[in-house]
């Protein structure tokens, strides 16, 4: 090198691989990004809207829809002992090349150009969405992905406006049941391939496949078999078109109409991201919510449609009280914190004991310990539920906040004094019993005769069960999606329930009946108005919450724990990365 | 030119003196009084005036035959030839709908049904007549050319309950609306 | 006080009353037959009796047009909720209406709605108003100038802000015009120079009415006669009576806060002006407040400027009997003098519906910069008159130089108040020095 050289400003390119970054102009503007990064994540990084239909970036790139067809660019070809020219920003002269090139599966490289408009894009998308409206039926009225389907999108933004198609559609199979969860509509699809990829590489059920060629192709399961996985509806919402769509949404709401809220899963201790979508008083689905510490973008459909379970007419919209004659009657909230709270003073601390639930939130279970040191026993116990992984995102642990619990209780063992408080139960010993958010006859193995036995008797539940029917006080909970609060999944990270809808009636968020208990039981404790004030005895009293507030958390949540256990789906994803199947 | 500007009239000198001016707009209002006394005001003949002004007098006399065809009355949801429900609950009415008067619970066709392919109708389908304004949005942004506002105007009823149009009247109303886009039977 | 006066006061207490408030109610009626037919429209054309109400089978179905419109008016503002709305002063809310409608309805003692009447063969005679009163007009405006009261409380009680508006807007408007409407009829009382109206009528009925000088007690316009007694000098001053007619009649307008000077009370504005928070018999009252003032206007007018009960041409001659009239001339009378108060309010209304609402500025500069000084040059133009056979043996030029005088006093009068309103006027109209635009 001559000394001249040496002395100029290092050219971008250098200093771009320094980093292991690479120049890129997209759209006429030079970013870095890193190298190897496709150049569809490229475009999105510089803000860029690349339309897409088959890629996914969970899933592996076949590059069969066609629709991210961008221009691309390269510095010429050097011929033999010729010098690179820079231009006075260090660039080389990008040669546009001819034809387009697909952006999902082709990597930047240094001094690439990206056009993503110009008229030879937008031809192409034209072109390509023409071809794929030909045999689109005109379903939209009736179809559910009607508001949030890309072909709608993408038709009025890159379409043409008017069909040039003279000759007759083809038909295909519409309405195929092809599992108990999933309907598919052969006419919609696009032949994108997501689900097939999905269910093959994610799900690791291939139950789906393509049939036929050319515009005959069509989307089927495999003879024999159903769609029956557990991820199943995940399809669905990958699905960019209204090919597959949910039995239980199907024809219940306009997704106009509905507002989502961020929430997380409360069916197992993995905890995943949910959007809970709601239109007035009402859940009309639940979809995960991508969170790439926690679900990937996926969710079970056991957690997904497990909503359902607080949506019938056993949902407790009043406080109950039995009276003389043993008939339940609805009493004011006010008046049955106050029974409930004081049936407890006619019995010894140690006649008391109180069963809780690791369904509750760190806020809840706060307010629970205090609740069991103002009865001043000892004697608590959280209902296990453990049963086994399905080794993607379903965890072991079938409670949501275990974690929490453990922590907020600072018991390492909340669940060993179960059986000692039924045996207390069963001899008589324990005569005043609070439960809260369980259902010991069908959850704890009580039996009904014991449950009978006990003097005093206060539920907090949603629904009214076996365990509630011998209650003395019936308080009325809220829902996981009717209420604020925070949890901590297997992994240790803090969460947050956000509230979608109103609680039914006078049911109220569990953690302000809490407090009225609390209140009533002990009147000199701290009072707390808002679910922020609780959270802040949390930040407080327990080290692990400190410097953290429900607004913090955010919608992602933040680690506050290394417990050790992993979520096997992620794993496997991280390892995909690793070996640049997926993007992630 | 989007501004055009105006030179303020000149007034004369009976104008800048008020009062000539003013009788003179006396005049005026009082030749109007008198013409339509007569019954010869402007108008009063194509209108179908009742001898006094350009007014109808209205229960004894109605507007229905002068009624232009753009005239919007009550919405109403209309069949097919065969007698098809048109609507297939796309509650496109009930969103674009201004003052919010529709309220649509969609429903599945079952498959025994002959028209099973369209696979959607309205299960109910409510426009409560005291919120609706008439302005045929929800017709305009109809899909399946389901729902029309008919001629009918005048929709009374003692309680509010009974001002609630539900799926039955609304077809009653509505009726057999033949010669439509054919987009689910087979009359192409 | 013997029991005659006392009989014949209460039934003319009761009488009069009555007409007023029969010519209040249907006043309303004829506003709203008389603006629909100006619009082209019908107008309340068929409210019947309801006879069904009251147990019989069918209603009365009576071509009455809409006359019993009053009737179901009346009943309607009675049966509607009375709200008195929570954040207002009540004792005053409720005394507001009142003091609106009481004033007008006061006014009504002094004027004589026909002939006195002769009683024991000329013995005693009844006068054709309630309160024969020798200061007439001072009690009229001492008394509806009380009517200000009402509004400005009203809008004050109503401890909102656009009766607040009205309220302040009206005190300043009827304030104002009091003035021209004193100053104006002052040169009236210099040609009568009488304050009884019942004199002032008689008088007219005599001499000619006062817009309408035709004859005189010696004969008509068109005998010598008529010119010999005084004739010359009526007509003379007969230029400043229209012009006291014109702006007596405009203030009017003015006090009673009808259109075009509704601005305390102008929807398009204030809501409801004044009585925006009243509801029922209360807004009831200051709406028959309003056309009382109404009725009582035309009357003044008709009585000061148009012969009161009177028949024109001296026909009231014929009538006289023994030296007074007997019972059915002045039953005649008042009907001649109600026609023309039913010609005045049919005018009002005409007027609402021709001419649109003044600016604020605007009706403010009428009363302090046109009406006020117009009135006072007035008043000394009919004094000069009025004076003139007397200044004429003083000096052959002795008149004409005081007219000159009073040129140049007026021409000195306008400019003063046109340099005063133009620097502390509410609308100062000169538009500001626009600064240059900025280069864009």
């Amino acid at each position: 090198m001559s000394e001249t050289a040496t002395a100029s400003p290092p050219l971008p390119k250098d200093l771009a691989a320094e980093k292991g970054l690479v120049n890129v102009q997209i759209d006429g503007t030079w970013i870095q990004v890193p190298k190897g990064t496709r150049m569809i994540e490229a475009c999105k990084m510089a803000e860029k809207l690349v339309p897409h239909y088959c890629y996914h970036p969970k899933l592996s790139s076949p590059g069969n829809c066609r629709m991210c067809l961008v221009q691309m660019g390269m510095p010429p070809r050097l011929g033999p002992g010729q010098d690179p020219e820079f231009n006075e920003e260090g660039y080389q002269e990008i040669g546009w090349m001819p034809r387009p090139v697909i952006a999902c599966a082709n990597t930047v490289a240094e001094n690439m150009g990206i056009r993503t408009t110009g008229e030879l894009v937008e031809k192409c998308r034209e072109g390509v969405m023409e071809f794929l409206l030909i045999n689109h039926p005109l379903d939209c009225p009736i179809c559910d992905q009607a508001g949030e389907c890309r072909l709608q999108e993408f038709s009025v933004e890159h379409g043409r406006g008017g069909s040039r198609f003279q000759e007759n559609k083809v038909k295909k199979p519409k309405n195929v049941d092809i599992g108990p969860r999933i309907r598919l509509d052969d006419e919609r699809c696009i032949m994108c391939s997501r689900c097939i990829r999905f269910m093959d590489e994610v799900a690791e059920e291939p139950v789906l496949g393509f049939t036929d060629r050319g515009t005959h192709t069509t989307l089927t399961v495999h003879p024999g078999r159903k769609l029956e996985s557990n991820y199943g509806l995940n399809t669905v919402d990958i699905c960019p078109v209204g090919a597959l769509t949910s039995n239980d949404f199907r024809f219940q709401m306009r997704v106009w109409f509905l507002k989502e809220t961020p929430s997380i899963d409360v069916n197992c201790g993995t905890g995943c991201n949910i959007t809970v979508w709601t239109r007035g008083n009402e859940i009309y689905r639940i979809t995960p919510r991508e969170n790439n510490d926690v679900n990937s973008a996926w969710l079970p459909d056991s957690h997904r449609l497990a909503y359902h379970a607080f949506q019938n007419e056993r949902r407790l919209t009043q406080a109950l009280l039995l009276n003389e004659n043993d008939e339940h009657r609805a009493v004011p909230m006010p008046t049955a914190i106050e029974k409930a709270a004081g049936g407890f003073t006619n019995f010894q601390p140690e006649e008391i004991a109180v069963i809780a639930s690791a369904r509750m939130t760190n806020e809840e279970l706060i307010l629970t310990k205090k609740i069991i040191k103002a009865l001043g026993t000892d004697r608590y116990a959280l209902v296990a539920r453990f049963e086994e992984s399905d080794g993607k995102l379903v965890s072991a642990d079938r409670n949501p906040n275990t974690t929490g619990a453990k922590l907020v209780l600072g018991n390492e063992d909340p669940f060993s004094q179960m059986d000692a408080i039924r045996e207390g139960v069963t001899s008589g010993e324990i005569k005043a019993l609070l439960v809260l958010g369980e259902d010991i006859v069908d959850d704890a193995g009580f039996s009904n005769d014991e449950v009978e036995k006990l003097k005093h008797l206060v539920v907090l539940h949603l629904l009214s069960n076996a365990t509630a029917g011998h209650a003395d006080v019936v308080l009325p909970a809220a829902s996981f999606a009717e209420k604020r609060g925070s949890m901590i999944n297997v992994a240790g990270r803090l969460q947050r329930l956000n509230r979608a809808i109103l609680p039914p009636g006078d049911a109220l968020p569990d953690w302000e009946i809490l407090a009225g208990l609390l209140a009533a039981l002990d009147t000199e404790s701290a009072q707390p108005n808002r679910i922020e004030d609780v959270f802040q005895m949390l930040a407080t009293e327990i080290d692990e919450f400190k410097g953290h507030t429900l607004t913090s958390v955010g919608e992602l949540g933040v680690p506050v724990l290394e417990t050790g256990v992993t979520i096997p789906l992620l794993e496997r994803e991280k390892e995909r990365i690793k070996n640049r199947e997926i993007v992630g | 030119m989007s501004v055009v500007k105006l030179k303020r009239p000149e007034l004369s000198v009976s104008d800048k003196l008020t009062l000539p001016a003013l009788f003179k707009g006396f005049l005026v209002t009082l030749g109007h009084a008198f013409r339509s006394l007569k019954g010869k005001s402007r108008g009063a003949e194509s209108l179908n005036g009742s001898g006094l002004g350009v007014t109808m007098q209205y229960p004894e006399q109605k507007w229905d035959e002068q009624m232009p065809d753009y005239y919007r009355g009550v919405p109403a949801l209309v069949t097919d030839e065969q007698d098809r429900e048109r609507c297939v609950s796309c509650q496109l009415c009930e969103f674009i709908c201004p003052p919010k008067a529709i309220k649509i619970v969609p429903g599945e066709i079952p498959n025994e049904d002959p028209w099973a392919k369209v696979e959607k109708r309205p299960k109910e389908f409510d426009i409560d007549m005291i919120r609706c304004i008439y302005c045929g949005m929800c017709e305009e942004v109809c899909p399946e050319q389901a729902i029309f506002l008919r001629k009918d105007y005048a929709v009374t009823g003692t309680s509010r309950e009974q001002m609630v149009h539900d799926k039955d009247k609304l077809y009653e109303i509505g009726g057999k609306r033949v010669g439509l886009v054919n987009k689910w039977n087979e009359l192409k | 006080m013997d029991l005659t006066f006392l009989i014949a006061t209460s039934i003319k207490i009761g009488l009069f009353f009555t007409i007023v408030l029969t010519f209040v109610a249907y006043s309303v009626y004829a506003e709203r037959r008389f603006s629909a037919i100006i619009q082209d429209r019908v107008g309340p054309n068929r409210t019947m009796i309801p006879t069904s109400i009251l147990g019989f089978k069918n209603d009365l179905k009576l071509p009455l047009g809409g006359l019993t419109q009053p009737i179901a008016d009346g009943l309607k503002f009675i049966l509607k909720e009375d709200f008195t709305p929570g954040h207002v002063r009540k004792s005053f809310f409720w005394l507001a209406p009142c003091m609106t409608m009481v004033p007008s309805l006061i006014t009504i003692a002094v004027i004589p709605f026909m002939s006195p009447i002769a009683w024991d063969n000329g013995e005693t005679t009844i006068s054709g108003a309630i309160a024969d009163l020798d200061v007439g007009p001072l009690f009229i405006f001492a008394v509806s100038s009380l009517a200000v009261y009402g509004i400005a409380i009203a809008g004050w009680a109503s401890n909102s802000k656009y009766p607040f508006l009205g309220g302040v807007r009206a005190s300043a408007q009827m304030i104002s015009y009091e003035i021209a409407l004193g100053l104006s009829i002052i040169p009236v009382l210099l040609v009568f120079g009488d304050l009884n109206l019942n004199r002032i009528v008689q008088e007219q009925s005599a001499n000619g009415w006062l817009l309408l000088p035709l004859w005189n007690e010696a004969g008509m316009i068109w005998q010598s006669s008529y010119w010999e007694n005084g004739g010359a000098q009526r007509w003379l001053l007969w230029i400043p009576m229209v012009l006291a007619f014109i702006i007596f009649s405009i203030s009017i307008f003015a006090e009673t806060n009808r259109t075009p000077f509704d601005l305390a009370e102008c929807e398009t504005e204030l809501v409801g002006g004044y009585h925006t928070e009243y509801s029922s018999m209360k807004f009831a009252l200051f709406f028959l407040g309003e056309y009382a003032a109404m009725v009582v206007g035309s009357a003044l007018i008709v009585t000061l400027f148009l012969g009161g009960w009177s028949l024109p041409f001296g026909l009231d001659g014929l009538l006289v009997d023994d030296g007074a009239f007997p019972l059915w001339a002045s039953l005649l009378h008042m009907g001649v003098f109600l026609s023309k108060v039913v010609v005045f309010i049919l005018f009002f209304i005409l007027v609402r519906w021709s001419i649109p609402r003044f600016r604020y500025d605007q009706l403010m500069r009428l009363g302090w910069v046109v009406f006020f000084e117009l009135a006072l040059i007035n008043i000394v133009l009919t004094a000069l008159l009025i004076a003139k056979p007397t200044l004429d043996k003083q000096g052959p030029n002795v008149f004409w130089i005081s007219m000159a005088g009073l040129a140049v006093f007026s021409a000195l009068m306008f400019l003063l108040a046109k340099t005063v309103d133009e620097i502390v006027g509410p609308g100062k109209r000169t538009a500001p020095k626009s600064s240059p635009a900025t280069a864009s």
